[in-house]
């Protein structure tokens, strides 16, 4: 296979996924509106509970919603990476993933293609949600919205990793609530992005201690510290980590071979 | 792979000793068969004979390590790329994105297999031509026909011009004359253009005296060869008696 093929492959790929977001404009506005509610009424409710005392990246004390935003730009990729995984079990009901799956390129590649087109769909996003917070006083430096590109792609990709796993354990449609309700919201409420750690550890250690684990809070760091034009080591490397490990697990569960879908259905006699 | 040397009539498929199990029942129990490039072959079965699950270790959905399989002599597991590449398929049930359009697909397709820019729009154009959907291109899927979708998956499993084409129960759905339009464009497809065509079906009516049948049921093969000789061997006039005297004495 050429080079050109995969590449072929990658934008078919990506333009497809566009396409279907395209199609289905209720999906963005609901991905935008979800986070909007919460800056515009969450934050501007809690402004005056939860204040924020002066921690890195920040040089300065910041108002509540300063706080949250890249929890909220976190959250984003959370529910698209989800949303990815719905959108594999959909296809694999309606039979347009066996399109994807015989076609000649490896199926690592394959699923590679269909995590980086979800997270495009799920930055752009991202974007337009800063770009609506920004007329809401939420301005971080002008540097910063570049340099948050690379964070919102890793964060994106280890979120959407999870996501294809998910996709491999799910068998139908209807099982997708439970991802719900035990992976989106106890992966975004026990995290830094509504609130620093330090203060979680002030109310109680095991939940610090399970916040400090959740890779979401890393994500959540590594996109707070690149939107002010910083870097945190040790949030990108937990990011990494999980990215390798949630990504390697989903090839694996789509593997013919090995994977958890021949659990499911069967295997050599 | 040669096209002069593939023209010849070489074995487009070639399924050795295959044995696959779902838990708690064995789906395909030791199954070998052929398809030749050009010629159109039946895997005639009951509903739960085992088609499906031969057309899913076929395309590599599923898996199994008890026996092989060649498609134009690639081994699938050990050569997957070369084998995929040569495999054209029209499953069970509908794969067409129903929210997008004809040409859209049909642009997705192309991509998957790595054709683009003018080559990609040159073999949708007369894909479409072909096909009878060139009024269609535009259309969203959801807004066609049954038959017309049958013929968009076909289209399209032929746009990067495989030399096996696979067609798992294509016709359910359809109405009785655009079943048998969709049938007779199968067979000249097959008959112009040299592809091997393993076409699996439960209706005795598809088949013709000159096709390859092949008898599947729980999972075994029961018979194969050429309808006439096989009628002929079982003394029957139709390929129903012949299948209900194979399937009794299993």
């Amino acid at each position: 296979m050429s080079a050109s093929h995969y590449f072929r492959c990658l934008y078919g790929i990506i333009v497809r996924e566009g396409l279907r977001f395209v199609n289905q404009r209720g999906r963005f506005f609901s991905a935008l509106v979800r986070p909007l509610v919460w800056l515009f009424i969450f934050a501007a409710g809690f402004r005056s509970v939860l204040g924020i005392s002066i921690i890195p990246p920040y040089e300065t004390y910041i108002l509540y919603e300063e706080y949250i935003t890249p929890g909220l730009v976190g959250m984003i990729l959370l529910f698209n990476g989800m949303q990815s995984s719905l959108s594999m079990v959909y296809d694999r009901e309606m039979g347009s993933m066996r399109v994807l799956l015989v076609s000649p390129l490896p199926r690592w590649y394959l699923l590679t293609c269909k995590l980086l087109a979800g997270v495009s769909v799920a930055i752009l996003q991202a974007y337009v949600f800063l770009a609506i917070a920004w007329f809401w006083e939420i301005r971080p430096p002008l540097m910063g919205y570049i340099a948050v590109f690379p964070a919102l792609l890793l964060a994106g990709l280890m979120l959407g990793a999870l996501g294809l796993l998910l996709s491999s354990f799910i068998k139908q449609l209807e099982n997708f609530a439970g991802v719900m309700n035990f992976v989106i919201f106890p992966m975004f409420f026990a995290s830094s992005a509504l609130y620093p750690l330090w203060k979680i550890r002030d109310a109680s250690i095991p939940l610090f201690n399970v916040c400090s684990y959740n890779p979401f809070t890393h994500a959540v760091e590594v996109i707070r510290f690149a939107l002010y034009g910083d870097f945190n080591l040790y949030a990108t490397g937990f990011v990494v980590v999980a990215l390798i490990i949630f990504l390697g697990a989903a090839i694996f569960g789509y593997d013919p071979a090995r994977g958890l879908m021949v659990r499911k259905t069967g295997g050599p006699a | 792979m040669n096209e002069s040397v593939v023209s010849e009539n070489l074995s487009a498929l070639e399924v050795s000793s295959l044995s696959f199990r779902f838990p708690g029942k064995l789906a395909l129990d030791n199954v070998s068969l052929s398809v030749l490039t050009g010629t159109f072959s039946v895997l005639l079965g009951a509903n739960g004979a085992g088609k499906t699950t031969l057309y899913s270790l076929v395309t590599r959905l599923y898996n199994t390590n008890q026996g092989d399989i060649k498609i134009l002599g690639h081994d699938l597991y050990r050569h997957s790329s070369q084998a995929l590449k040569q495999i054209g398929v029209v499953f069970q049930r509908p794969t067409l994105d129903l929210d997008l359009t004809v040409l859209q697909n049909l642009n997705y397709h192309a991509s998957l297999h790595g054709l683009g820019g003018s080559e990609a729009g040159q073999r949708i154009q007369s894909a479409l031509a072909r096909h009878d959907l060139s009024d269609f291109s535009g259309k969203k899927i959801n807004q066609l026909s049954g038959g017309q979708r049958r013929r968009v998956e076909l289209a399209r499993a032929l746009l990067h011009q495989p030399k096996l084409l696979l067609l798992d129960e294509a016709t359910v759905g359809l109405d009785i004359q655009s079943r048998k339009d969709f049938i007779s464009h199968v067979r000249k497809l097959c008959s112009e253009e040299g592809v091997g065509v393993l076409w699996s079906t439960h209706l005795v009516d598809e088949v013709q005296n000159s096709d390859h049948l092949v008898v599947l049921d729980n999972g075994k093969v029961l018979k194969a060869g050429v309808v006439g000789d096989v009628l002929a061997e079982l003394d029957v006039d139709n390929v129903g008696d012949a299948f209900s005297i194979l399937t009794n004495k299993h």
